[in-house]
């Protein structure tokens, strides 16, 4: 007779064991929320705020410096426009800001990683060197530097500061195809005649898309904050887009006495930070649970 | 040890000439004409051609560069097109002041950081845990520039505890410069008056700047004491009847040196680059503003003195660090 032997876990059990734990991981669930909430703001746009021609640079000197209160929720700016109303509508400048950040950076990164990772070799010598060396350098002065050159606008800043970012995603990229590439798939490729470039984007990069995702995930929070940076230091976005850090920075001159156009933008950075830390964490845990600690 | 230094050493050489090629292509790449820029809207055609012929920007690129890279053997780090003074000298008035702030911000974090993550651990799962925990999260998202407009609303407008900005009462007299670190120049004039208030200037722009590698700290202690603690080693030491505050002297402690050491490695180069946005706030006179400034009229040398400086300062210091895990834990060789 012989013993019953427990089955391993599939990869369906395994994928809800891991939602399990995910469930159970407050943290995880707080920055979910976060996370949604801001994407409901940042699609809801115009339509959801109480003053949508503010948005759009609208003023009304009636009401300049008025305290929060049940009409203007978060009070009103030195040009009478209602602060929650230019926060909410900061939410989408900064998601889509921090979504292309991470976005054209993990291309960019991702493929010189894949690049010197397969070619190996002098390639990969030159390539990584490169990228040690752009580590080196001070990443937020570079992208000052970048978006400053090449003039104000959205597009400009999110191109700057992903010059600074790709070099993470290099070399993570570079480590997962190095040891992606050895193995039986990609050997059976090879003998059934697959050209290089196919080898690489059909069989390598999508199995190390998973490291890749959750990076992008953990580096969004960030990605946030550098568009805040450099909105505050008045390099990249200019009013009237409602941006959260130039809000914060044309704030600056009116402290102490009109506090409130200072604290909510300085606040809805804080919890769009947080909620994709959290949110990035959970997901890390998700999908590697060899991170797990 | 010394054949180890000396390879490093060596090595460090292709890695300088490394910076200075990319950070001088950077700066020829980006759009943007600083010489046409600083002669003023109505400078003439002849006026833009001597001002580029008197900063030697006419001459072919791999000249230009060959004049740059044997000018920083030499001390010269080349001069601001707007204010006419050399870079070398800019960077020896400001770089000690965001020094002095990156150091003490290191200080604090290590200095409340190390408790933090201790407490953490030994009350793990309760709430003086949970409370670190989640202030640590907290500190990690929270934006540095508005932490420190926070600090400014509450310490200096509203209770008016420490001065609002900048480095040092303009009508009171400096100490005489040494290290051009206020705080330690006062000390070795010993003048505890001066002392006492550049610390004070000090003090919210390092807490502003601590926050993230104070949480990386609290974090990382946590995480290795538990480490430690589960250790067989430390267990035998208990049976033995050690109490646990010589066990954590003994082994945590000791552990957590090199651990911090990490942390601070990962994060000079950062604070050094993102002093940046606190120098703004605190209008404290250091590169981050000195940069600041010199991006926004496009004035390239100064933007590359205080990027050279801040890749030198970083390669050196994991220079450093990798030397002293190897005096602090017997585990490191050199190889």
């Amino acid at each position: 007779m012989s013993l019953p032997v427990a089955a391993p876990p599939s990869r369906w059990q395994n994928w809800q064991r891991s939602l399990y734990r995910f469930r159970q991981s407050g943290l995880s669930i707080a920055g979910l929320c976060i996370v949604l909430v801001l994407l409901v703001i940042a699609i809801g746009g115009s339509w959801i705020v109480p003053f949508p021609d503010h948005i759009s640079g609208g003023i009304n000197t009636a009401a300049r410096f008025k305290p929060p209160s049940s009409l203007y929720w978060f009070g009103t700016n030195e040009l009478g426009q209602d602060v929650f109303t230019l926060v909410m509508a900061g939410a989408r400048v900064s998601l889509i800001a921090g979504f292309g950040v991470v976005m054209i950076a993990a291309i960019l990164g991702g493929l010189i990683g894949a690049l010197a990772g397969y070619a190996g070799g002098w390639i990969d010598d030159v390539l990584m060197r490169l990228t040690d060396l752009m580590l080196t350098l001070p990443s937020l002065i570079l992208a000052m530097a970048i978006a400053a050159a090449l003039g104000a606008g959205l597009d400009n800043m999110v191109f700057a500061i992903s010059m600074s970012w790709w070099p993470g995603f290099a070399r993570l990229v570079r480590g997962e195809v190095i040891a992606k590439k050895e193995d039986l798939f990609v050997q059976a490729a090879r003998a059934l005649g697959a050209s290089d470039s196919r080898i690489l984007f059909r069989h390598v990069l999508p199995n190390v898309m998973s490291p890749v995702i959750i990076k992008m995930s953990l580096d969004m929070g960030f990605a946030i904050l550098a568009v805040a940076a450099l909105g505050f230091i008045g390099i990249g976005v200019k009013p009237p887009t409602p941006e959260w850090g130039s809000l914060l920075s044309l704030a600056r001159g009116y402290l102490p006495d009109y506090w409130w156009t200072a604290i909510f933008p300085g606040l809805a950075i804080f919890f769009a930070v947080l909620g994709f830390n959290l949110l990035g964490d959970g997901l890390r845990d998700l999908f590697d649970p060899k991170a797990r600690r | 040890m010394i054949k180890f230094i000396l390879r490093r050493l060596v090595l460090l050489v292709p890695v300088f000439v490394g910076l200075t090629l990319l950070v001088f292509t950077i700066s020829h790449i980006l759009p943007g004409d600083p010489v046409k820029l600083a002669a003023g809207p109505q400078a003439t055609a002849e006026e833009i051609a001597s001002l580029t012929r008197e900063f030697g920007m006419d001459r072919p690129l791999p000249q230009q560069y060959w004049h740059y890279a044997t000018g920083l053997l030499q001390g010269d780090w080349g001069q601001s097109v707007l204010t006419r003074r050399p870079v070398a000298a800019d960077l020896k008035i400001y770089l000690p002041a965001t020094l002095e702030l990156v150091f003490a911000a290191i200080l604090l974090a290590i200095l409340i950081g190390i408790p933090a993550g201790l407490l953490s651990a030994i009350t793990a799962n309760r709430w003086p845990d949970y409370l670190t925990r989640i202030l640590s999260l907290a500190s990690i998202a929270m934006p540095r520039f508005f932490l420190a407009l926070v600090l400014q609303l509450v310490f200096a407008m509203s209770l008016a505890w420490l001065p609002l900005n900048g480095r040092f009462p303009i009508i009171d007299l400096p100490p005489p410069t040494v290290t051009g670190m206020l705080t330690i120049d006062s000390l070795l004039a010993g003048d505890w008056l001066a002392f006492t208030t550049s610390c004070e200037h000090l003090l919210m722009p390092a807490l502003a700047m601590s926050l993230s590698p104070l949480a990386t700290i609290t974090r990382m202690m946590r995480a290795s004491t538990l480490d430690v603690l589960q250790q067989d080693y430390v267990l035998t030491e208990r049976a033995l009847g050690l109490s646990q505050s010589l066990i954590i002297l003994k082994y945590v402690l000791r552990n957590a040196f090199s651990s911090t050491l990490t942390v601070i490695g990962l994060y000079i180069g950062w604070l050094l680059s993102g002093s940046v946005l606190v120098e703004t706030v605190f209008d404290w006179p250091g590169i981050g503003l000195y940069a600041t400034k010199a991006i926004v009229t496009q004035d390239f040398m100064p933007v590359m003195g205080v990027t050279l400086s801040i890749g030198f300062i970083f390669v050196l210091v994991n220079l450093v660090i990798d030397l002293l895990y190897g005096v602090i834990s017997p585990k490191v060789r050199y190889q």
